[in-house]
């Protein structure tokens, strides 16, 4: 089967192509070069005027596991206003802060998304945030394994292993869970609250293993880097939420003295405390780092008005943040020595002066920082807003005038408190292109995704030219997913089965013996057991693994 | 699935499938295919794993069939209902998904066997939210354990594996673990430590635990209460003392059985439970942690939230997903007519029975189920963890394990079962 897209209109940043007419040609679910002119071509599609990009890749969404599932079981009004039907060709689900598996799929890939990874997999849990990430069709998946927090890395760190052995356990751990990168969540702060600490500063000792955030990151983000996993450390701050953490953000840039590092949904990272609410916007300060630091790349984690759930490894935080929960109701675990988890229903008000700062502090980074290779487009879903609201937001940062008309409608002292109206940037078809295709294929090592050159996966979304943004990135008139029309008009038309990107880095393998036996003492699961095997996730027949290579 | 491969004499480290704590360190030998549990057995597993593999055929109104037959008349059945109701489902997440995908298709009601006790959590959980934690956290760290209605005496090898450990994480004496029992008809002989030390026990009545853990909430708090000697039949300064200890330790749980506090609004008491343990959390560390969901409930309801959204008593009918714990529970929805079909699947528990509802019936259960009635269809099926592979969710809802084939057995699995039936519906 020879496709041909026709005379679109073509962004492909990876081959510096900013909005070119060109044709693609798809052979067998792969882009393939213009045939020679003998060769049959088996489905034309005219694309005159149509914006053609690859498939778009979240790489920070909330999509399965222990505590998106807690969230689904604790919110059935949410849901009960969003009811999904089935369909002759889908089935029914429900949507909203935390969509069942199915719908998220759908709606991933009715948006023109073809991948998206949870980024919060806890080792103990593993293997249903597996479960439930192949049981999301169509898109592709991919997990972060969470570490800093677990007693086997904590305890190795305090009696000072030596680094190469625990770059061993980070191998181990990304292989034994079926992991793509790690993640470190308030570095070592989920285990210091059950130690009841309430509070973890980047220099703040854990009380009981002595170490700090700061030796945590330092110490993880090397590992991972000497590892060879393509996807820097993924770092979750400390302090998150907390006025005045811009400062911690900062430090914490500089900790890793030049390694590559990731820090996710920084808006709840950039807070100052200036004003007569104590409460501002540190967006400036992180951008200006972020500018200076090439080794730093973050995403944004953008507040969007309106209810959602918050759900976060981050004990200690959703723990402080739970007086705020919206409906009256959160939940809180520590689980086995090794994470934890809390899930905070939360409304974003636009009235509200923090919410509606958040709001511009979100958008502030993404305005300040000027690499688009270097900033990821995302809400943390469900953290900051729905997935969904996704085509809003890229017209509130491709659309200055509708941007300044959404702040005149936010709580006045905050709109006042924000440069966001001295703003003009506004980012173009190219820089969208960048930040949630180009931009996030290459940060996590997918290199036959994100772009359109010949031999890429055929992920390939094509967009309506429409002047409102957000019609356009809802709706897009075509999806191909490994080559395959999958959505039409912002409407699945074959459900396929996604894959899951994993990477299996090179350890010394006997580190098993010292896991073995820390697993038979102090465990409530065997070793053999807590490992995941390749047939588990494709044997219910609802996926296949796909092994990235390390650098 | 993988049949007729040829499988190891001697399994170790299995996971036992037969309750919601889901041991995994079960050594099993497979001597021509009978199972001997050679290591780390307790009576349910030593009972259920040497069961021996038991004969029986597909029937369609208690006439022998052939599994295409069955299964044919099954689909049937399904085709010809308005409101079918899939229940019991005892079984692993791989049958579950597709239970899911029947239910979808052919707009069912879903409900698991052992929900009565669940739902009373999820009310909690929908209600008010809850501070939890798994079996690893209890094994290395806690210090107070109090038993709130239930002795743990369903899940054997609960007090061995996470009680009485006798390594732990953080070099902590688990002998001096202290061991609280509330309620009444408690068997407190697995609270006495190794060293001797005894538990203590405050008897009330069941449905009065809820009186007794106000009290202690108020205690907790500071409040005052009324000047009584005795609540509940236990003295009040009994209560004063745990109060203290529940405000001191650094790390406490509460453990209760959803399915054994088995009165009139029992969510109530559990709602305390969690209400209590948030509060403690202002000052020190606390937990709930329940124990329930065998026969794969946790798997089933986990599946049911992941791939409708919803917790289980899910009803298809309209198309899409209605969820209602009460409503759609399997008594109320057969004493209430709602349904004209039934599905029941058990497939680890031969002693469970299926309800005699007055609707057409398929029963999937383990060949040596007893049924007092003949179904319209019976489909032996094989038993996950011990027939097949796959994969169940602990009761923590956290940890899952991979289960192992350990003998060949010609029985489906509730998964193929299923897949077949949706195919032809």
């Amino acid at each position: 089967m020879l496709i041909k897209l026709s005379g679109g209109t073509v962004y492909d940043p990876v081959h510096g192509i900013n909005g070119e007419q060109r044709d693609i040609y798809i052979r067998d679910g792969q882009i393939t070069r213009r045939p020679a002119a003998t060769v049959d071509i088996d489905k034309t599609y005219d694309l005159k005027g149509k914006v053609i990009m690859a498939g778009a890749i979240d790489m920070h969404t909330h999509i399965g596991g222990g505590k998106v599932n807690i969230a689904r079981m604790m919110l059935p009004e949410d849901h009960r206003q969003d009811l999904v039907s089935r369909t002759p060709l889908t089935r029914s689900g429900c949507g909203h802060a935390a969509p069942s598996t199915l719908t998220a799929g759908y709606r991933y890939v009715e948006m023109g998304y073809t991948a998206c990874f949870e980024p919060a997999m806890l080792p103990a849990n593993a293997r249903q945030a597996h479960m439930e990430m192949a049981d999301t069709p169509i898109v592709d998946k991919g997990a972060y394994a969470m570490l800093g927090s677990d007693d086997f890395f904590l305890r190795m760190l305090a009696a000072k292993k030596d680094q190469e052995a625990i770059a061993d356990y980070v191998g181990w751990i990304i292989n034994a869970t079926q992991a793509l990168a790690i993640k470190v969540v308030n570095p070592g702060g989920i285990s210091a609250f059950k130690f009841n600490q309430r509070k973890l500063d980047l220099d703040e000792k854990n009380e009981y293993y002595g170490t700090t955030p700061r030796d945590i990151i330092k110490c993880l983000a090397r590992a991972v880097n000497e590892l060879g996993v393509p996807h820097p450390l993924h770092v979750h701050g400390c302090n998150l939420g907390v006025p005045g953490n811009v400062q911690t953000t900062l430090d914490t840039i500089n900790s890793v003295e030049g390694l590559p590092l990731h820090l996710t949904h920084t808006q709840f990272h950039s807070y100052g405390t200036e004003g007569d609410r104590q409460f501002s916007s540190g967006a400036a300060e992180i951008a200006e780092a972020v500018n200076a630091n090439p080794n730093i790349s973050i995403d944004v984690g953008q507040v969007l008005f309106g209810q959602t759930v918050t759900a976060s490894g981050d004990t200690m935080r959703q723990y402080a943040g739970h007086w705020h929960a919206h409906p009256k109701k959160w939940v809180l675990m520590d689980i086995e020595c090794d994470a934890g988890c809390g899930v905070v229903p939360f409304k974003y008000r636009d009235k509200n002066f923090v919410n509606a700062l958040q709001w511009a502090i979100g958008l502030e980074l993404f305005l300040l920082v000027n690499d688009p290779w270097r900033i990821f487009l995302t809400t943390d879903h469900p953290n900051g807003a729905p997935f969904t609201s996704y085509p809003h937001l890229i017209r509130l940062l491709m659309d200055r005038s509708f941007r300044n008309d959404m702040l005149s409608t936010i709580n006045k002292d905050a709109a006042a408190s924000s440069v966001l109206g001295s703003i003009d940037r506004e980012y173009s078809l190219y820089d969208i292109a960048i930040m949630t295709r180009a931009a996030p294929a290459r940060s996590l090592g997918l290199k036959n995704r994100g772009h359109l050159g010949s031999g890429s996966i055929a992920d390939i979304t094509v967009y309506n030219n429409v002047k409102n943004r957000e019609k356009m990135f809802e709706k897009p008139l075509y999806v191909f997913k490994d080559g395959e029309l999958v959505a039409k008009n912002g409407k699945i038309v074959k459900v396929t089965t996604g894959g899951t990107h994993v990477l299996k880095p090179e350890y010394d393998k006997s580190i098993e013996r010292s896991l073995k036996s820390y697993f038979d003492k102090y465990q409530t699961i065997k070793l053999g057991n807590f490992k995941i095997d390749d047939d588990e996730i494709v044997e219910h027949g609802n996926g296949h693994i796909i092994v990235q290579p390390c650098t | 699935m993988k049949t007729k491969q040829s499988l190891a004499k001697v399994q170790k480290d299995v996971p036992c499938p037969f309750c919601s704590i889901h041991c995994d360190d079960l050594v099993i030998q497979n001597q021509s295919g009978k199972l001997k549990v050679k290591e780390n057995g307790c009576p349910i597993s030593v009972e259920r794993f040497e069961r021996p593999l038991a004969q029986s055929t597909p029937a369609i109104n208690g006439k022998t069939a052939t599994l295409d037959e069955a299964i044919s008349q099954a689909a049937g059945i399904f085709k010809k209902s308005v409101e079918p109701l899939i229940a019991g489902l005892g079984t692993d997440v791989g049958g579950m998904r597709s239970v899911m995908e029947l239910a979808d298709k052919t707009g069912s009601i879903i409900d698991h066997m052992h929900h009565d006790g669940a739902a009373r959590n999820m009310l909690v959980l929908q209600d008010l939210g809850w501070v939890m934690t798994t079996m690893g956290e209890i094994r290395n760290r806690a210090e107070l354990i109090i038993f709130a209605g239930t002795d743990a005496s369903n899940y054997p090898r609960f007090y061995e594996r996470v009680v009485w450990n006798e390594q732990s994480m953080f070099n902590y004496d688990t002998a001096k673990r202290d061991i609280v029992y509330i309620g009444e008809n408690l068997d407190t002989s697995r609270g006495k430590s190794p060293t001797g030390k005894k538990p203590t026990h405050l008897k009330c009545p069941q449905d009065e635990i809820s009186e007794v853990i106000s009290v202690l909430h108020a205690l907790v708090g500071g409040n005052k209460t009324q000047k009584k000697d005795e609540i509940a039949g236990i003295k009040m300064a009994h209560l004063e003392k745990l109060a203290e200890q529940m405000k001191n330790t650094r790390y406490g749980v509460i453990v209760w059985a959803p399915g054994e506090l088995d009165f009139p609004h029992a969510e109530l008491t559990i709602q305390n439970f969690c209400e209590i343990t948030k509060y403690l959390n202002r000052e020190t560390r606390f937990a709930g942690f329940f124990l329930g969901g065998n026969d794969g409930g946790m798997s089933a309801n986990n599946v049911s939230a992941w791939q409708s959204g919803f917790p289980l008593r899910v009803n298809f009918s309209k198309g899409y997903p209605e969820h209602d714990l009460q409503k759609y529970a399997t008594a109320n929805v057969l004493k209430n007519k709602e349904a004209d079909a039934l599905l029941w699947i058990s497939s680890f528990n031969p002693e469970i029975k299926p309800p005699h509802a007055k609707i057409p019936t398929i029963v999937l259960a383990t060949a040596d189920t007893k049924l007092d009635f003949k179904p319209d269809v019976f489909i032996p099926v094989s038993t996950p963890g011990v027939d097949h592979s796959g994969q169940m969710i602990r009761t923590d809802s956290v940890v899952s394990l991979p289960l192992k084939q350990l003998r060949n057995s010609d029985n489906p699995s509730v998964k193929e079962v299923v897949r077949r039936i949706v195919e032809l519906v």
